[in-house]
């Protein structure tokens, strides 16, 4: 028997007197491919932080407590390999002014550290990446010339270069257009099949959750409903986790 | 101009100037990239303070400066990552802090203070031989920390996948502010503590604008460092204009040079 894929107990976290997270209690077997939904403030990233094996103090400015556990593969997430758990970042925290190739970008998710050289087999792995995510074209290009979309591929190969075993990512379809993230789900659900690998995605796209999720996590600073995307998605759970639907709606737009 | 590379304070000026023209542009490229040039400039106070005291206490003024200012470093350091401050107003506070000490310092000094003219504004020419070595160890131990540079440069890329990597970001970042309130403090006869922080920022703003990998940005950066520390050294010379300044204005000349050049391309 593998062990579930995200465990976690009580869980919550505490940045100074506002409580970002409590109760939360989940348990995510292998293979799910997650859409956490939730209005801003929900406490999404600071869920998927939490999972990194991140320090409280480094889940944002400032002091922070965190209550509870959180186990990944069975295992405290500090423990756990680094190369077992690819991750991509808001693409609104990315800075584009570092001087970088996308290549170079890859290959970092491979090393874990910043290239100096690139090793021919470094360049061989990172191209079969981005070849995966249809952006082998991009791998000479500097960072600063890339549109949001490209550079989200580019992340997302970073990830994908190790191959993890949990693909955790914040909002990889915000700045992208409508076909870029009908790729960028192809390209998800491609590897999710070879890899049988876990997936959590924040979005505010629920169109998208359920049409390409297996699970919704609907999280409004504790869990609200975690289910099959038709059973999460009721109107009764939304209302619970957005206050009323119709304001829900045009919220999630400005973010 | 021969004739001045027979000289011996020549000699030292010139291996001071090209030793801490690389230390500092190699620091420079992280602290432009992490955007603390500001930081330069907050920690040529310290070592204000730190002459100041030095001075007012009769000792070998960099004896005091030195631990003086990596204090400040790892104080400012600390209190960014306690607070959710950003580091400008941080450093703001312990300049000004920095700068008021050092007056104060000043002031219980009795009598005449030329020496510590020649530290505020820098000159190469009365470089000794102990400073000299003191670089030198500097360099020697910049180099020893060379094989840093992947991980320093990943955080510097992006701090939360360093992070997510187990990368001790935290810290790099007391490691780094401290080696750059060393630098600044040992090249404070080379250049004076008002233009110290050029040397920290300048080749490496430069450098970033030519270049289009973090490896070429850091390579090149020691390269111009150390030409206009030459440069400007020779210049000075032949001029007979101020060693520091000399530089910093060829440091600025180049990275005119650049501006130009990428505005072509």
């Amino acid at each position: 028997m593998g062990a579930l894929a995200v465990q976690t107990f009580d869980l919550g976290v505490r940045f100074g007197d506002f409580q970002a997270l409590y109760g939360v209690s989940l348990a995510i077997s292998p293979g799910s491919f997650v859409a956490i939904v939730g209005p801003n403030g929900a406490g999404k990233s600071t869920l998927l932080k939490v999972l990194l094996g991140l320090d409280p103090g480094n889940l944002r400015d400032g002091e922070a407590r965190l209550t509870g556990r959180a186990e990944v593969f069975g295992q405290a997430p500090r423990a756990l390999p680094p190369g077992w758990v690819g991750y991509v970042p808001q693409v609104k925290s990315f800075d584009r002014s570092f001087p970088a190739l996308a290549l170079e970008v890859v290959v970092s998710g491979l090393r874990r550290a910043w290239p100096f050289r690139i090793t021919p087999h470094e360049r061989e792995v990172a191209t079969a990446a981005l070849e995966q995510v249809g952006a082998a074209h991009l791998a000479g290009r500097r960072l600063g010339r890339l549109s949001g979309g490209e550079l989200q591929r580019v992340y997302l190969a970073r990830s994908l270069v190790r191959r993890p075993r949990l693909l955790m990512l914040d909002e990889p379809a915000t700045g992208v257009d409508a076909v870029g993230e009908a790729d960028l789900y192809r390209h998800l659900e491609a590897y999710q099949q070879q890899s049988g690998a876990t997936v959590l995605m924040i979005t505010h796209d629920w169109e998208a959750a359920s049409h390409h999720a297996s699970h919704v996590l609907l999280l409004n600073r504790t869990v609200i409903a975690y289910d099959l995307p038709a059973v999460a998605l009721c109107h009764e759970c939304l209302s619970r986790a957005f206050g009323h639907v119709g304001h829900a709606h045009s919220a999630p737009v400005i973010r | 101009m021969l004739e001045a590379l027979q000289l011996p304070f020549m000699q030292r000026a010139l291996v001071a100037g090209v030793l801490v023209g690389a230390v500092a542009s190699y620091l420079g490229v992280f602290i432009v990239q992490r955007r603390l040039s500001f930081l330069g400039d907050g920690l040529a106070h310290a070592a204000f303070a730190g002459v100041a005291l030095g001075l007012l206490l009769g000792t070998q003024p960099l004896y005091v400066a030195v631990p003086f200012a990596v204090a400040v470093a790892l104080a400012i350091t600390w209190v960014r990552e306690r607070t959710n401050l950003g580091e400008d107003t941080t450093i703001g506070v312990f300049f000004a802090l920095s700068v008021a000490l050092g007056v104060l310092f000043m002031s219980m000094r009795q009598g005449y203070s030329a020496d510590a003219l020649s530290y505020i504004f820098g000159s190469i020419l009365t470089v000794t031989a102990a400073d000299l070595w003191a670089v030198a160890a500097l360099a020697a131990l910049l180099l020893a920390l060379l094989p840093l540079w992947s991980r320093w440069a990943y955080a510097t890329f992006e701090r939360e996948l360093a992070l997510a990597d187990r990368l001790p970001v935290l810290r790099q970042d007391y490691a780094l502010s401290a080696l750059v309130a060393v630098v600044t403090v040992m090249s404070v006869k080379v250049v004076g503590i008002v233009l110290i922080a050029a040397f920290l920022v300048i080749p490496a703003a430069t450098s970033r604008l030519l270049s289009p990998t973090f490896a070429r940005m850091t390579l090149l950066a020691v390269a111009i460092g150390v030409l206009s520390s030459l440069l400007g050294l020779f210049l000075s010379y032949s001029l007979d204009t101020p060693s520091g300044a000399t530089i910093v204005l060829t440091q600025t000349a180049l990275f005119l040079l650049a501006l130009s050049l990428r505005g072509r391309s």
